[in-house]
């Protein structure tokens, strides 16, 4: 008697989630995939051909072309904007490693008391507004902003640092944004890290910066690795902060879809953006995968 | 050898949260500005705050912020804690891979993807943009999210009380209802608090889904910053870490209340 009931509630709990993704998620995927082998065209929807009656899908299949791809790769505009976007992300996924590696090293080492208020310290701004945050910054790195301010107050600078719409600030910002996302897993491994092989190491006559090199860091390296994907990884997609504090001179590549959608109206040209952009960050998710793996393992 | 927290270790922590704080602090002390620049202190001032209630436009996409992240947070809790039953209870069925795939994907996915796919979908079946897009394509990722959340604490349940109220009979659903989900209730929670904040915060997404009749805050914030730094965005954007930074502390204090009384229980019942 139980049998049916239990049939029930198992087709509920996997049917509904999974008939939800498939059409919210992977139906639309398999849209922008079918649209990047499409043509412009000026109707509505702005793209040719179109699914519409079965009796004309082989003739509508004839008519996929890989232009949009051959577009992408024969104008410069695109290849830059991915290189840029690799190289931004890749500079700043470094100097977050550079700053929150000592943070979440001097986490680690405080008093036992102070963790819970020091990892929730951490989370607060994670719950903050992306947008708040990088806005924040336009206030302070602007020419007449406050860091302008502060360092001709000073007496350092005589004309204003100009950061705003730089590289400078965008490294900033992403920075800023993501730090939480490399402090927590870097935190995490060396929380649960055993004291007594640094007692060991001391015992044997290893000096303190020895045994950080020698047994801290080694081992604090899989939360590292996780920290540097999960700032990479959104990094290379970013939008908001390279649209609102790098300025039009930096074009990375989410905000050349962006533009190629909203200005240009070129729907087919931005879906082969998006699919060369997931082509060259599959390789780094399966390798962030592979190490979530591994930890979930231990 | 000193094993303890070093100047260094402090010195780091310092500069760390500084780094963190101060933009926040700034911006928020900002907003009290009397002065219509934003960079030069003119005295305190609560006239950005009154100007900000005067302003219809921003109230009513405030409203329709509130409202897109109550129903999708809701709306992903259900679906995303469904998921991670599915993850963690049903080692095999049909498609799992696939499942699992479609749950930790949107994860990773670029916002421009998710709202250009998005976008597509709705275009290719002539719906209607507007607040319901702008709902479903929140409550699609946020229940990812919730997903993992909840997965967690699944996996670090103990399961022999599930197997026992199965044992004397009780049906999966209600075993799920009385005693796994009171257990995993704090996640849930959690959950539920991050699929909002997501929905509070979420610029890309919204702009790709939305129509004419629904503009959601982030959406009005980034309109504006892109005119320029005004007291007046500074002052909402305090009100919203207000808001945000009272749910997180309360969050957590009822959590740790909860393990108090816990604890309290135990020690009554086996102390």
């Amino acid at each position: 008697m139980a049998k049916p009931r239990e049939g029930l509630f198992r087709t509920i709990t996997i049917g509904l989630p999974y008939v939800w993704l498939a059409c919210l998620f992977l139906v639309p995927f398999l849209i922008v995939l079918k649209l990047s082998f499409s043509q412009i065209a000026t109707a509505m929807p702005p793209y040719t051909p179109t699914f519409g009656d079965p009796a004309t899908w082989w003739g509508a299949v004839k008519q996929l072309t890989i232009d949009n791809y051959l577009w992408i790769a024969n104008d410069s505009l695109y290849f830059n904007s991915y290189m840029i976007s690799l190289r931004i992300a890749l500079i700043s996924t470094f100097l977050t490693f550079l700053i929150g590696y000592p943070l979440a090293y001097g986490m680690a080492q405080a008093p036992q008391s102070w963790k819970p208020f020091l990892l929730m310290l951490v989370i607060l701004p994670f719950w903050t507004s992306f947008l708040i945050r990088v806005y924040a910054w336009i206030g302070i790195l602007k020419p007449e902003g406050l860091l302008n301010q502060f360092l001709m107050f000073l007496g350092l600078i005589d004309q204003p640092l100009i950061i705003t719409n730089t590289e400078t600030a965008i490294f900033i910002g992403i920075v800023y944004s993501y730090l939480p996302f490399m402090v927590m897993p870097i935190f995490a491994n060396l929380d649960r890290m055993d004291r007594r092989l640094l007692e060991a190491a001391a015992d044997l006559g290893s000096t303190p910066l020895r045994s950080f090199w020698t047994i801290t860091f080694p081992l604090s390296f899989r939360g590292v690795l996780a920290g540097c994907f999960l700032v990479f990884i959104p990094a290379v997609g970013e939008f908001v902060i390279p649209d609102l504090l790098g300025g039009s001179s930096t074009l990375m590549i989410g905000k050349t879809l962006w533009m190629e959608f909203f200005n240009n109206r070129d729907w087919p040209v931005s879906s082969a953006v998006a699919i060369i952009l997931l082509l060259i960050l599959v390789l780094p998710i399966v390798i962030f995968q592979r190490i979530q793996d591994r930890e979930a393992a231990r | 050898m000193r094993q303890g927290w070093t100047s260094f270790n402090i010195v780091s922590v310092i500069v760390g949260f500084s780094f963190l704080y101060l933009p926040i602090v700034l911006l928020v002390i900002y907003s009290f500005n009397a002065s219509q620049l934003v960079t030069v202190w003119a005295g305190f001032s609560t006239r950005w705050y009154v100007q900000l209630f005067n302003n219809q436009g921003l109230l009513d996409a405030a409203w329709v912020t509130l409202r897109v992240g109550v129903l999708s947070a809701t709306m992903a809790t259900v679906l995303g804690t469904l998921a991670a039953v599915a993850l963690t209870r049903y080692t095999r069925f049909r498609g799992r891979v696939l499942f699992t795939g479609m749950v930790y994907a949107p994860l990773v996915m670029p916002e421009v993807i998710t709202g250009l796919s998005l976008l597509l979908l709705f275009v290719a079946i002539d719906f209607d943009r507007g607040f319901w897009t702008v709902t479903l394509a929140h409550i699609t990722f946020s229940m990812c999210f919730v997903a993992v959340v909840v997965q967690s604490k699944l996996l670090s349940f103990d399961r022999s009380l599930e197997e026992a109220a199965m044992d004397l009979g009780a049906t999966p659903a209600r075993t799920f209802l009385s005693i796994t989900l009171p257990v995993i209730w704090p996640a849930v929670a959690a959950g539920w608090l991050l699929a909002f904040t997501l929905s509070l915060d979420d610029l890309v997404v919204a702009s790709f889904t939305t129509g004419p009749a629904a503009t959601t805050l982030p959406m009005k914030i980034y309109s504006a910053v892109r005119l320029g730094v005004t007291p007046e965005i500074n002052a909402v954007c305090t009100i919203l870490i207000a808001i945000v930074t009272f749910g997180v502390l309360l969050a957590t204090l009822l959590n740790k209340r909860r393990k108090v009384k816990k604890a309290r229980e135990s020690e009554v019942a086996f102390g």
